[in-house]
């Protein structure tokens, strides 16, 4: 603890912004950041780099089953990260998915941190855009770029985040490289320095935009202030029993909240 | 209009809106995703000349999956890791050995004895407590340190998920689903960490049916009773410089068993109480990634074996106070112990078995990983073993691995008695985390109980079996 405490009043540390790790030691939370991402990419990795946790990891899709939680302080705010399950998609009704997909969507998390595996970008890129459809504040982790490398993959970072509309920040987790351009990244977004212009995918029909917009307009008159009308009113219109129940059950407009909280 | 109504027509709305935009707009908004997913991927990914690895990978997993290969070189890999434990951990147990029992525990008793401690309570702590806590860890410890790590390795390489995709069309003819592979690798490490595991599995009757079997996968705490009980018997049974590799050999002959076992009882319950069709799933195959090998040592040391090792300790020295008690509270001519044996001899004996194995079966109960130890203190206080310890309760100065079969033998144990209890240790109920755990996933007091009951029926009617037709055929 003493020799943490040298570091941390030295230079050198003070100039890496004072990236603490809490473990599950969180007194206070500042803000929520959920790490959300197909599976085996890393975000175990990436969660026990920033949180001091050694949350199991191991290189096999669907280790992580449920939300781990951990701590992080950078600057002067305190972090509560999630771990959610990966998932391939939010469009399914598995559990995993469910679990991730409930936390973004009702748990509004004040970041989302997509990790994507780069040497599959194109596949991991399905998940990122969907969730990119219910959040505004994302930030994409490009893992594995150590894989890339070997694999003679190169990635153009600034036109990917350009593309996508959020910071994009290339990462090595296994080497713990790139986690302090994460962590200032996260910052950005959370405190609102940047914002992001997420892309979103325009349907190709007129018809489905045209009953989009008439179900999200009636849904935004009895919730008003929910977040993701769009998205609701797709998932309505596909009869997703899930959301179809918080509909009626109103659970829409208090699961957010109860989740945000608790935990 | 009341507020019931405002939500139904807001799902009515939906309803009829649905019926207007027709029947592939699911499909629209996928392809419209993926379009736009593959636009900005071209636009940004460059694939620059040169040999990739994922050839490398791809040569890899056509050998490592092949409808040929993969099963031999599966029962290899699992083979080499068990001799691997089996031949490195025989060394340090004995070392641990000569050090908490011949050394340690003398001092501890003389101290004791020294500052006037009664010698119920020195006996209760120092024989009872500490010399079983010293026992599992002398036991545990070796077998569990070279596992772990090795087993970690494979995970951090990416051999699971092909594991997983070799036995998927095992598992979907027994009516589970493939995903059951992994949470049955998961539970070779721990059961109740495979019976987490299941989550991965949407279905929930696939999903109970990965539950249930789970307990076929030979977990940790059960590893030294296999490989100490295949050392002496089986080992035992073949020249010396066979026995590491017959003892391996039949270590993976009982693992190789429990999935057979995990895979008949899944088409039993597919085909009766959880009836269905297996649900398809897609599984992709991580590229091999190069283990970091000091991370997973430090991971595999502390947070596995001090883990599961911590554990044991814990259950450990309450069954010493236990068996210490039972071994020394005499009613009439004979202690608590010898009553309870002598009555389940000839029970114990049908089974194959005896009754010092049922009597340390149900004092192991809160936890598998010491049963052996039990066994053997009860064998020496109930024996009545001259030479070896220092009268009842009390069990140590095993130098070598041999003392340890002479007190086995003395107590009437034969190599059936050998071959059985590794059987029973490998079906019977899991150990009372797991049923705990199989509670709070199924939140069901009927499949816990079948969980618990189940495995336990199958192990005596297999020990039954196999008793009779040894009987039969050897003598």
């Amino acid at each position: 603890m003493s020799d943490q405490s040298k570091c941390e009043s030295c230079g050198v540390h003070n100039r890496k912004g004072n990236l603490i790790k809490l473990g599950i030691a969180l007194d206070k939370i500042d803000y929520v950041v959920a790490l959300a991402g197909n599976p085996n990419t890393g975000k175990s990795t990436v969660f026990n780099n920033l949180t001091g946790l050694r949350q199991h990891t191991g290189n096999w899709p669907g280790k992580t089953v449920t939300r781990a939680v951990g701590g992080l302080s950078f600057g002067d705010k305190q972090y509560k990260l999630v771990d959610l399950p990966g998932t391939y998609s939010l469009l399914s009704t598995s559990t995993e998915e469910e679990i991730a997909r409930d936390f973004i969507l009702f748990g509004r998390p004040d970041v989302t941190v997509i990790v994507v595996d780069a040497t599959r970008l194109e596949r991991n890129l399905n998940l990122v855009l969907q969730i990119l459809e219910i959040t505004n504040h994302a930030v994409l982790c490009l893992n594995l770029m150590d894989e890339a490398k070997r694999n003679h993959i190169e990635i153009d970072v600034r036109s990917l985040s350009k593309s996508l509309g959020i910071p994009v920040i290339p990462t090595a987790a296994r080497q713990k490289t790139g986690m302090y351009d994460l962590i200032s990244a996260i910052e950005e977004v959370a405190t609102g320095k940047y914002i992001g212009a997420p892309h979103r995918v325009r349907s190709m029909s007129s018809k489905l935009n045209h009953a989009i917009e008439m179900l999200s307009q009636k849904l935004a008159e009895e919730f008003p202030g929910l977040p993701n009308v769009n998205w609701i009113a797709l998932r309505l219109l596909e009869g997703d029993q899930r959301i179809i129940e918080a509909v009626q059950t109103r659970e829409l407009e208090s699961f957010g909240k109860a989740l945000a909280i608790h935990e | 209009m009341n507020v019931k109504n405002k939500e139904d027509s807001i799902l009515s709305l939906a309803n009829k809106l649905r019926w207007e935009v027709g029947v592939d707009f699911h499909d629209l908004v996928i392809e419209s995703i993926y379009r736009d997913a593959s636009r900005i991927a071209r636009k940004t990914v460059v694939l620059k000349g040169g040999k990739s690895t994922y050839n490398f990978d791809r040569k890899l997993d056509r050998i490592l999956t092949s409808p040929w290969l993969g099963f031999p070189i599966m029962f290899l890999l699992l083979a080499v890791v068990f001799w691997v434990t089996v031949a490195g951990a025989n060394y340090p147990s004995q070392l641990l050995s000569a050090l908490l029992l011949n050394t340690v525990h003398p001092l501890l008793k003389n101290f004791a004895e020294g500052i006037g401690v009664p010698w119920w309570l020195s006996g209760g702590l120092v024989d009872g407590a500490y010399l079983s806590m010293a026992w599992v860890v002398s036991v545990m410890l070796p077998p569990m340190a070279i596992f772990f790590p090795l087993f970690t390795l494979l995970e951090d390489l990416g051999y699971l998920p092909r594991v997983a995709f070799n036995m998927d069309s095992l598992f979907r003819k027994a009516g589970a689903h493939g995903k059951q592979a992994l949470t049955l690798s998961m539970g070779f490490g721990c059961n109740a960490a495979g019976v987490i595991a299941a989550r991965i599995i949407d279905s929930p009757r696939e999903r109970l049916i990965a539950i249930i079997t789970n307990n076929f996968s030979l977990c940790n705490g059960r590893w030294p009773t296999q490989i100490l009980i295949a050392t002496l018997f089986i080992g035992g049974a073949v020249p010396a410089y066979w026995a590491g590799i017959v003892s391996a050999g039949a270590v993976v002959g009982v693992a190789v068993l429990g999935i057979i076992f995990s895979l008949a009882v899944s088409w039993v319950l597919s085909k009766s109480i959880l009836r269905g069709e297996p649900s398809a799933f897609s599984l992709e195959l991580p590229p091999y990634r190069p283990p970091r090998i000091l991370q997973t040592l430090y991971t595999s040391l502390i947070d596995r074996t001090i883990f599961v090792l911590w554990r044991a300790v814990i259950f450990a020295a309450p069954a010493g106070v236990i068996i210490w008690l039972v071994a020394n509270i005499h009613v009439g001519h004979s202690s608590l112990a010898g009553y309870f044996i002598q009555w389940t001899n000839p029970l114990g004996l049908l089974f194959g078995l005896n009754g010092v194995i049922l009597l340390a079966y149900i004092i192991a109960i809160p936890a598998n990983e010491i049963v052996i130890p039990t066994i053997l203190m009860l064998t020496v206080v109930t024996a009545g073993l001259t030479g070896v310890g220092e009268g009842a309760g009390v069990i140590f100065q095993l130098d070598t691995i041999g003392d340890t079969k002479k007190i086995l033998e003395a107590g009437g144990w034969t190599l059936m008695t050998g071959i059985n209890l590794m059987l029973f240790s490998l079906l019977h109920n899991p150990c009372s985390t797991t049923i705990y755990t199989i509670y709070k996933e199924t939140n069901s007091l009927k499949w816990t109980l079948v969980s618990t009951f189940l495995p336990l029926a199958i192990a005596f009617t297999v020990c039954f079996f196999v008793a009779q037709l040894w009987r039969l055929i050897v003598l």
